[in-house]
């Protein structure tokens, strides 16, 4: 009781400990508070956390890159193909139409390993030619990267089923599964459980447990000796390389634990919608995720899955129901003009709120690197460095004539 | 340059495996392109380059751009691909206003609304890019280097955004008002009048914007700038106004593109800028980025390039080509073809 109420003390006013509590308590909640509000029609909205948790884990990853490393990746996406596109040809009856011949159906346990070091072996493909480069020109390898991967997918043809894509992946599995009430079933154990639709709290629960792991191995991998070098490096690399820290090795490091992260989330992905096509990975999907970071706060990671959580719910859930919302309150307040098309333009009110998702996008992006850039759960590090940029920007005289 | 090659490849290990790699790759390339060509035959292969150096004429009034604001803040300036596509938009409600209407207006008619139309576009494209600049770029001059990078994003995509909300997600028909016949140019070689038009105004605009450079105070006051900001301004220049004026500048070149997009593709739509930006941008490295000159020659290879993949292989091919070209040359050649090796500020 005395060390509880110890750790209580010391931890009541670190704004981590809280944004990790109130995570954990909100994750083990949210399905019961959803299905208890829609009355056990939450499926809907626990599948779709399911979903946000694959974005969540790919904010971690990137946070690794840009926030830990400070090195700006533009491709993220990239991975994410990779690692979906991996699982899809072992884990799947795909590579038996393609010249091959014979279909691979690994299990999903080994799949989402394969799929993640692929992936990290395509981030240290990429990386070792490209990160001597400096930071901008880094970017735009990558960007370039990720422009490249997915269009290949789109035109490798029969290897990877060219436009459509790859359909009808192999599901997760496992050797049993508790059903209950959530699933409108008697409580009970079910053997060689299958994750599918009917179920999807299962899914959300693997994607609580596989983010929970990856939390715990990117926290000591940031607090190991290897943290400390990719702060070094993002602070000063001369320096860094000066005191002994091979920078090289240390960011292809962070490049591919980054990629790891990502194609981890693509493999998960893949299993969770049975399907890929090349369309699901665009520049989009980089924006996104770096947006996520930039806003939870760079460097943090539960700033990251902060912001990963607040941008997938506004992206996914109250920007595609806002049309309706907007709709609706447009007639009750007596404006139902607003809600017809006239063909000269207006395309309607729902219309435009769905169109304006690229402007709220570019508000947070700008918003918090002007109002905030240490965003809304800062890394303790980089608030320091960046007030300690701030000073240095008052000193420096802007003009120096009248 | 056979010297500089020599050093590359027998500098360390891996680096020179990497290099011999890379020149393998771009002599096999060179080699199917040429061996296409050869079976494509004479008049074919001219048309291509015809379009090609069309393509590549808007690519570098938009390269210019980026290269310009490059050399002078070191900064992509990644919504500079969607001012152009803003200079399409604008010039596209702009019309009706200035009598040019499809099919009733063509000519000798046509020249003063169209020119009026360019300079109205050209001026309001470079007020938004001033905007920009002194909304999300000038505030974190002093930030560290990532944080302008993420903000040019943002803007990037609040633009098309805008241009979306503005005029919706689909393709928009653009007026076609240029010439459709062959000028010939000797030999029974021909020129489209269409390329032959846009490839005119890009070159007044490209020497107009050389001589201002080269010749005018405020030319002199943005080199000096670019190369070194504290001491231009221990000179007496007003940094701020040099850099707003780089910025007006570059938006002026690429809303003039953008007319120029609109009418020789007859065809726009809000996120066209995106990746035609990074063509544009592509062009600018190949050439050098910061480099004037370089942008406009990396922008007409990069057009000639495109159109050649376009032409002889396939259209699903050219945009993994280009963004490879922009790969391989960051990796092989930082400094593009024209650039100096600077040191890393």
């Amino acid at each position: 009781m005395k060390r509880v109420r110890a750790l209580l003390r010391d931890n009541a006013r670190n704004a981590n400990a809280i944004a990790y509590t109130l995570m954990i308590l909100g994750a083990l909640l949210y399905p019961a508070v959803v299905q208890f509000a829609t009355a056990g029609n939450g499926d809907y909205l626990v599948g779709l956390a399911a979903d946000g948790g694959i974005y969540i884990l790919m904010a971690i990853g990137l946070n690794v890159v840009v926030g830990f490393a400070g090195l700006l990746d533009l491709g993220y996406a990239a991975f994410f193909a990779i690692g979906s596109y991996t699982y899809a040809l072992v884990a799947s009856n795909h590579l038996g139409v393609t010249p091959l011949g014979h279909s691979l159906h690994v299990p999903f346990w080994i799949a989402l390993f394969i799929g993640m070091f692929t992936a990290a072996g395509a981030g240290a493909l990429l990386g070792a030619p490209t990160l001597r480069l400096r930071g901008d020109y880094l970017a735009i390898v990558t960007l370039g990267f990720g422009e490249i991967v997915p269009r290949l997918f789109k035109n490798a043809g029969i290897w990877t089923g060219g436009v459509p894509g790859i359909f009808a992946l192999d599901v997760p599995t496992l050797p049993g599964w508790i059903t209950g009430p959530w699933v409108n079933q008697p409580f009970g154990w079910v053997p060689d459980f299958r994750f599918t639709t009917d179920n999807l709290t299962a899914y959300y629960v693997l994607m609580i447990v596989l983010i929970a792991v990856v939390v715990v191995l990117v926290h000591n991998i940031y607090n190991s000796r290897l943290g400390r070098a990719w702060m070094a490096v993002r602070e000063d690399e001369t320096a860094a390389a000066a005191t002994g820290v091979n920078t090289v090795s240390i960011k292809l490091l962070a490049f591919s634990i980054g990629a790891a992260t990502s194609g981890f989330a693509g493999a998960f992905y893949g299993a969770k919608l049975s399907y890929v096509s090349s369309e699901n990975f665009g520049f989009v999907v980089s924006v996104t995720v770096l947006a996520m970071v930039v806003l939870g706060g760079m460097g943090n990671i539960p700033g990251a899955m902060l912001g990963g959580g607040v941008l997938y719910f506004i992206l996914f859930w109250f920007l595609p129901n806002a049309p309706a919302q907007v709709e609706s309150l447009a007639s009750a307040a007596g404006l139902g003009v607003l809600n017809q098309v006239n063909p000269n333009g207006w395309p309607g009110i729902a219309e435009e709120v769905s169109r304006s998702k690229y402007v709220i996008f570019g508000l947070i992006l700008v918003g918090i690197m002007l109002l905030r850039p240490q965003g809304l759960l800062p890394s303790q590090v980089r608030k320091q460095e960046l007030r300690h940029e701030e000073h240095e920007a008052i000193a420096a005289p802007r003009q120096l004539q009248g | 340059m056979v010297q500089r090659l020599r050093n590359s490849l027998t500098s360390t290990p891996t680096a020179s495996a990497i290099n011999a790699v890379g020149v393998v790759l771009v002599v096999a390339a060179l080699v199917a392109a040429a061996i296409r060509i050869y079976q494509g035959g004479a008049g074919y292969f001219f048309q291509t380059i015809g379009f090609g150096l069309a393509q590549g004429a808007i690519f570098a009034l938009v390269a210019l751009g980026y290269t310009m604001v490059y050399g002078i803040i070191e900064l992509i300036n990644f919504a500079h691909g969607d001012v152009f596509t803003l200079g399409a938009f604008i010039s596209l409600s702009l019309m009706p206003l200035l009598g040019l209407n499809e099919g009733q207006i063509s000519g000798a008619a046509l020249i003063i609304p169209l020119l009026v139309l360019f300079v109205v576009t050209m001026l309001v494209c470079a007020l938004v890019n001033i905007g920009i600049e002194r909304i999300a770029y000038r505030p974190l001059r002093h930030a560290p280097r990532l944080a302008p990078l993420i903000t040019a994003i943002g803007m990037s995509a609040l633009l098309e955004g805008v241009m979306n909300v503005w005029r919706g997600p689909s393709q928009l028909h653009y007026p076609d008002f240029l010439p459709e016949y062959q000028i010939p140019l000797g030999g029974g070689v021909t020129i489209a009048a269409k390329a032959a038009t846009v490839i005119v105004i890009a070159v007044v605009l490209m020497v107009v914007l050389t001589l201002f450079v080269n010749r005018s105070k405020l030319g002199k006051a943005m080199r000096a700038t670019a190369q070194d900001r504290d001491a231009a301004q221990l000179m007496g220049i007003d940094i701020n106004r040099t850099i707003a004026a780089t910025f007006f500048i570059g938006a002026a070149l690429a809303g003039a593109g953008g007319i120029i997009y609109g009418l020789y593709y007859n065809s726009v739509s809000a996120f066209d800028g995106f990746t035609y930006g990074l063509y544009a941008f592509t062009a600018a490295v190949f050439g050098g980025i910061g480099n004037i000159p370089g942008a406009a020659i990396g922008g007409i290879l990069i057009g000639i390039i495109y159109s050649i993949s376009d032409g002889y292989f396939s259209v699903s091919w050219t945009q993994i080509l280009v963004f490879a070209i922009l790969i391989f040359v960051l990796v092989f050649r930082p400094t593009g073809l024209l650039g100096m090796r600077v040191p890393e500020k």
